[in-house]
């Protein structure tokens, strides 16, 4: 009982963070981190993200992944591997917001 | 209305197949890939202008190029697993085949003749007509999982109709000899270093090389004798020191050589590597802006031209081969992803991305000269290099 009202808390907080966090990010900065999206996880993911030196990123992919958990390797980068951590150049709530981007699908 | 629509769809085939063609040379002739927009530029380099807009190679991220030895065709190869043969004299498509889910590069082989086409996915080399663009061969590379076989990088010609490739995800060096298309010998090469991400081979032809992202060094093979294996070079290349996150892998294209040296991007840290061919040894370390993708030798080797990683991309330095010091710094602009020289070096032409065009710089008095609009510039290809080994 316990954990499911834990789990259920957990996912009461992850919405509100992912609505509250939409909400912060300017449209002048939504549109710069699709166009580093693009870009510049492109250079990597294939510009239509469907894959390159790293794996695709399109939302049949990445079904398995909670936002939370693709928002931290964005940050965090995975060591040994070339995804580099973004966390200099992206703040929680941005990553957040691009794994939600990326989960949902962006138009190529 | 449907007449109307199809009478118009003749007319747009017709336009496109009888086309005023140029008559004239093609070796001061290039492309441009724009690859937001998935079309190239056909340009002029004498007369800094564009000449042909082409569109609907698909997705050109990360495109490259090589061309026909008559200076006449180029290959387009692209993200999406196109490969597409463009008439530069024309200003158009020739053929194109989707030839796999995801390709990086490709070659054309020495005599012409073969395009070889290296893929990410399903994990492979192959090769087609450079006629027709048929299918030659595949070939599948070791497999990594049941459907997926490791990626292919830093495929290259080699002289004897051979091309050579690395692969990716099991740390390969493999040569393809081509001599007998139907009876294609490969020659692997195991435990070369851990994730080899980009190869390249010396002018003549003797030497390929591969860039490890997984562990120091580079992997060296001697293709005059193949027997004595792959060895590392520059291994203790910083041993010890903790590496920078890479925003962007570093290219290897082509040889930045100036007499016996040559100049390296390395992975992960602001310096260009400087190694005596031959030996094979380090002899100093340029410290530069931030972390290179391409180093360039321009083709008389007396400079070296460098461009960087995100975010710092918006800047290009030039190096002087006998000081061993950078001499210029040049703010270009955000999205300065590609450099192409003339093919005797007076000029060098960059792509900038972010401004939507391609500056041209006078290689002696570092002064941009010309600029060209362009859609997201990246890649330009000149055509000099369809005589060039490796390019
Ligand atoms: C220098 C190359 C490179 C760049 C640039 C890059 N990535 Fe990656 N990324 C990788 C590689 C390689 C992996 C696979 C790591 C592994 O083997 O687990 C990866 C994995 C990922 C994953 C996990 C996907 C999965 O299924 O495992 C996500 C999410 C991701 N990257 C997002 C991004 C985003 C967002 C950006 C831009 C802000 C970005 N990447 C830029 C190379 C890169």
């Amino acid at each position: 009982m316990r954990t499911i009202v834990s789990s259920l808390l957990l996912i009461v907080l992850m919405i509100t963070a992912v609505t509250v966090t939409a909400a912060e990010i300017t449209p002048e900065r939504q549109a710069e981190l699709i166009y580093l999206l693009r870009q510049d996880c492109g250079s990597c993911h294939g510009m239509r993200l469907s894959g390159g030196l790293g794996p695709a990123l399109l939302p049949e992919r990445l079904r398995l992944w909670e936002v939370n958990q693709l928002a931290a390797t964005i940050l965090q980068g995975r060591p040994g591997t070339p995804m580099p951590p973004w966390r200099p150049f992206l703040t929680q709530q941005e990553a957040v917001w691009l794994a939600t981007q990326l989960k949902q699908g962006i138009q190529p | 209305m449907k007449y109307i629509l199809s009478l118009f769809t003749l007319l747009v085939v017709c336009e496109a197949a009888f086309g005023e063609c140029l008559t004239r040379g093609t070796g001061d002739m290039g492309i441009i890939v724009e690859r937001a927009t998935g079309s190239l530029q056909v340009v002029d380099t004498s007369a800094h202008k564009s000449l042909f807009q082409i569109t609907g190679l698909g997705d050109l991220s990360h495109a490259s190029a090589v061309y026909s030895r008559d200076e006449r065709y180029a290959y387009i190869f692209g993200r999406d697993g196109g490969l597409t043969k463009v008439d530069i004299l024309c200003g158009r498509i020739v053929k194109r085949v989707i030839q796999g889910g995801n390709s990086i590069g490709g070659a054309i082989s020495q005599d012409g003749r073969l395009i070889a086409v290296s893929n990410y996915e399903p994990g492979g080399v192959k090769i087609f007509s450079a006629d027709d663009l048929s299918l030659v061969a595949d070939i599948p590379s070791t497999r990594i999982s049941d459907d997926k076989g490791s990626k292919t990088v830093g495929l290259v010609d080699a002289p004897g109709q051979r091309f050579v490739v690395s692969l990716y995800d099991t740390g390969e060096i493999w040569i393809i000899d081509m001599t007998n298309p139907k009876r294609l010998e490969i020659q692997r090469f195991k435990h070369i270093g851990r994730l080899p991400y980009d190869g390249l081979i010396t002018p003549d032809g003797r030497f390929y090389i591969a860039g490890l992202f997984g562990e120091d060094g580079l992997a060296l093979l001697d293709l005059w004798h193949p027997d004595r294996g792959v060895v590392r070079i520059l291994d203790h290349y910083g041993r010890g020191e903790q590496k920078l996150p890479v925003y962007k892998m570093p290219h290897l294209e082509g040889w930045a050589m100036a007499g016996d040296l040559a100049f390296l991007p390395a992975v992960g840290r602001h310096e260009v590597l400087v190694v005596r061919r031959g030996d094979w040894k380090e002899v100093g370390r340029i410290p530069v802006h931030s972390q290179p993708v391409f180093v360039m030798a321009r083709p008389d080797g007396h400079q070296i031209w460098v461009n960087f990683a995100f975010p710092d991309n918006d800047t290009v330095q030039v190096i002087n081969t006998e000081t061993l010091r950078v001499v210029k710094t040049l703010n270009t602009g955000k999205g300065t992803l590609h450099m192409e020289f003339t093919p005797r070096g007076e000029e060098v032409w960059l792509s900038v991305r972010d401004k939507d065009e391609i500056q041209v710089y006078n290689t002696r008095t570092l002064r941009q000269t010309h600029r060209l609009p362009a859609e997201k510039p990246s890649g330009i290809f000149f055509t000099a290099r369809a005589h060039q080994t490796g390019l």
